[in-house]
């Protein structure tokens, strides 16, 4: 295996073949200047009218029991390299959108290819390839670290997964040291560190396999503002250094805005705008877009004498607040 | 810090409505909160801002008397509400204290869920606070008042969701139905305790409208706990930055994150403003505070924020001193900061 830090070994093009795993793993890509200017060729994802739905509990003997579409109709490219974000109310069908690009639920219509490869009538069992290639940082640090495991064996778990047994121990010293932990933390449980450390381990453990694609949900959401930082500059970090395409769920339009070249608005299970991000801030399209927008707190404009009123003011314009925020 | 006490008195007899002097909790071993001093005017909104473990919340259920089994605080609480108090809130028992939670002050917690009793109608709960502390003459009475409280708080249908149980409302009714309880006896001190961050943005904003509605409209104080500093700016006129169980910066919202005195002040207004000053900041690196909050306990002596702090010298390991920024109605207290190497402005 390559030395990680430096900037290295080979450029990785569209070659959506099967790799060997060992042969990526560890070695950094090019720096990536600009994503936003120099987009590399190629389709990460592609969604086509992407459809699930869930049914309820019946709530009659004689009719069948109701359905919800929690995500209807969505249609999307993220493109080889591109930070795409998701942003949305709770209910709006993030997670459950986010589910289907994992390959960790199969969507009732629609098709989803991830590099090229469909994944939406697979089964668990062909999709490892796709574990390799995208991997999920979750948004709770605490339940999604095995309490029981020590840190070691959680970075090393998706190598373990894939059947890859050789070098881990050195592999995980050098994931832990990317992502700014020493290496001696390898033989301590999750319980023993801090949110935003926790929140390094799993980025330390999505980045185990190498992948192409990184998938966060709500990463930071549960970190206070000074960790919430530092991590989001580790995300940017590695995202940078390994050339990979990040798909950032969040429902925090100002983190959105910090980290991605193009955002989605979702709600209510529907892509409602999507538009690249400074625009998207700057000239909202979408009615739901810009209540979404007069409602975020923002620092400096609240010092500029913006009030609470003001605030709800922009949201009430909207009509009346869905059902379920739940 | 030897001078604080003389002036918070003073005005604490003028028109304060809290004021909390010198005000200290620990565990055994461990202390958490030290010398904790501010006062909150009739109608005055107070922010207090800070990481999760600097102390905020203990500084909250300090001032309710609700802090948990095991941990001892000293110092002064005063409220003055409808009678101006002249106890020490700290020194009285439970029976006394439960006379004047939801009464004289009353707090809104963080998860709306968790406050309220599942298995009682939400406008039984609404009503109960009244009848309990005998606001309203009967129980009719009280069931009307609900109706327009409910109502106030711009519930839907109020007449028929008083009905309804907590499980059948979303996240922002909940936080509704909790303000509603919140304020029903006319508090003169309403504590929020993070009352939005479990709510969306949209469902946030009009909470946080309500929340300074409710407050105008009763010319009640409001000391307000949240770590999104949009927020306070939004809600408050006044902050109080905690870190360490201490209160490390004081003043006007406009002041004090325009232009912070503190380290740890600026370190937070630097890590948390993700847009800049004119709209987007571009993907540079952002500011960060190194390291992560010390648990309770661990904090260094003399400054609390030294071991983080880049500017820390020898002289941080003496406490600094308490240094008002300029003349405030609420005391020296309610201006100034305590950084020995502060922060912009020039002056020292």
């Amino acid at each position: 295996m390559t030395a990680e830090t430096g900037s290295g070994a080979e450029p990785r093009r569209g070659s959506t073949g099967a790799e060997p795993p060992g042969v990526r793993t560890g070695s950094g890509a090019e720096p990536r200047r600009g994503s936003t200017g120099a987009e590399p060729p190629g389709v990460a994802i592609e969604l086509r009218e992407v459809c699930r739905d869930f049914r309820r509990r019946r709530t009659s003997l004689t009719q069948p029991a109701p359905v919800v579409r929690a995500v209807k109709d969505v249609t999307a490219t993220i493109g080889r390299g591109e930070r795409f974000g998701i942003v949305g109310e709770s209910g709006s069908g993030k997670s459950t959108l986010l589910r289907l690009l994992c390959g960790l639920d199969q969507p009732t219509s629609g098709e989803l290819l991830v590099e090229g490869r469909p994944i939406h009538d697979q089964p668990a069992r062909r999709l490892g390839w796709l574990r390799q290639r995208l991997q999920l940082v979750f948004q709770d640090p605490m339940s999604s670290l095995d309490p029981r495991m020590r840190v070691r064996d959680i970075v090393a778990e998706p190598l373990v997964a894939q059947g890859r047994h050789e070098g881990n121990r050195e592999r995980v010293v050098e994931l832990l040291e990317r992502v700014g932990l020493s290496a001696d933390v390898a033989d301590r449980y999750p319980h023993q560190f801090s949110g935003g450390q926790r929140q390094r381990i799993s980025v330390a453990r999505a980045l185990a396999p190498g992948p192409d694609i990184l998938v966060a949900d709500e990463p930071v959401s549960a970190l206070d503002v000074s960790v919430r930082a530092q991590v989001l500059n580790l995300i940017d970090e590695v995202v940078e250094a390994f050339g990979l395409t990040l798909v950032f769920v969040s429902h925090d339009l100002s983190v959105v805005r910090h980290v991605c070249d193009r955002v989605a608005v979702m709600q209510r299970g529907e892509l409602v705008e999507v538009a690249p991000t400074e625009q998207l801030f700057a000239a909202p399209e979408h009615p739901y877009t810009r209540s979404l927008l007069a409602a975020v707190p923002d620092l400096h404009q609240a010092l500029a004498g913006r009030t609470a009123q003001d605030l709800a003011a922009g949201v009430a314009r909207r009509g009346p607040e869905p059902g379920g925020t739940a | 810090m030897t001078a604080r006490p003389v002036e918070t008195e003073a005005v604490a007899d003028e028109h304060a409505v809290l004021s909390v002097d010198n005000l200290s909790v620990g565990a055994r071993h461990t202390p958490l909160l030290h010398d904790v001093s501010f006062t909150i005017g009739r109608g005055e909104r107070v922010g207090l801002i800070g990481e999760s473990g600097s102390g905020k919340s203990l500084t909250a259920l300090a001032v309710m008397g609700l802090l948990p089994e095991g941990l001892q605080a000293s110092g002064d609480v005063r409220l003055s509400a409808r009678t101006p108090a002249r106890r020490n809130l700290l020194g009285v028992g439970e029976r006394e204290m439960a006379r004047v939670r939801g009464d004289g002050m009353s707090m809104v917690f963080q998860e709306p869920m968790t406050a309220l009793n599942p298995t009682m109608r939400v406008g039984d709960q609404v009503a109960e606070v009244m009848l309990l502390h005998r606001t309203q003459p009967s129980r009719a009475a009280a069931r009307r008042r609900v109706v327009e409280l409910l109502e106030k708080v711009d519930l839907p249908d109020p007449a028929h969701l008083a009905r309804s149980y907590p499980h059948e409302l979303s996240g922002g009714q909940r936080q509704r139905v909790v303000l509603a309880i919140a304020l029903a006896n006319d508090p003169a001190l309403l504590i929020c305790d993070e009352p939005t961050t479990a709510l969306d943005v949209t469902v946030q904003a009009t909470v946080l409208d309500l929340v300074v509605r409710g407050v105008e409209a009763r010319h009640a104080a409001m000391l307000f706990i949240t770590h999104d500093l949009g927020v306070v700016a939004t809600v408050c006129e006044r902050v109080l930055v905690m870190y360490g169980g201490r209160i490390v910066e004081a003043g006007p919202v406009q002041e004090v994150f325009a232009d912070p005195r503190h380290r740890y002040t600026q370190g937070l207004i630097g890590a948390s403003d993700l847009t800049g000053a004119e709209g987007r900041r571009g993907r540079a690196a952002l500011p960060t505070i190194p390291g992560s909050v010390p648990p309770a306990g661990r904090f260094p002596e003399g400054c609390v924020f030294r071991t983080r702090c880049a500017h820390a010298t020898q002289r941080c390991e003496t406490l600094p001193p308490w240094v008002p920024r300029g003349p405030h109605p609420a005391g020296e207290t309610a201006y100034g900061h305590a950084c020995v190497h502060p922060a912009g402005g020039g002056t020292t």
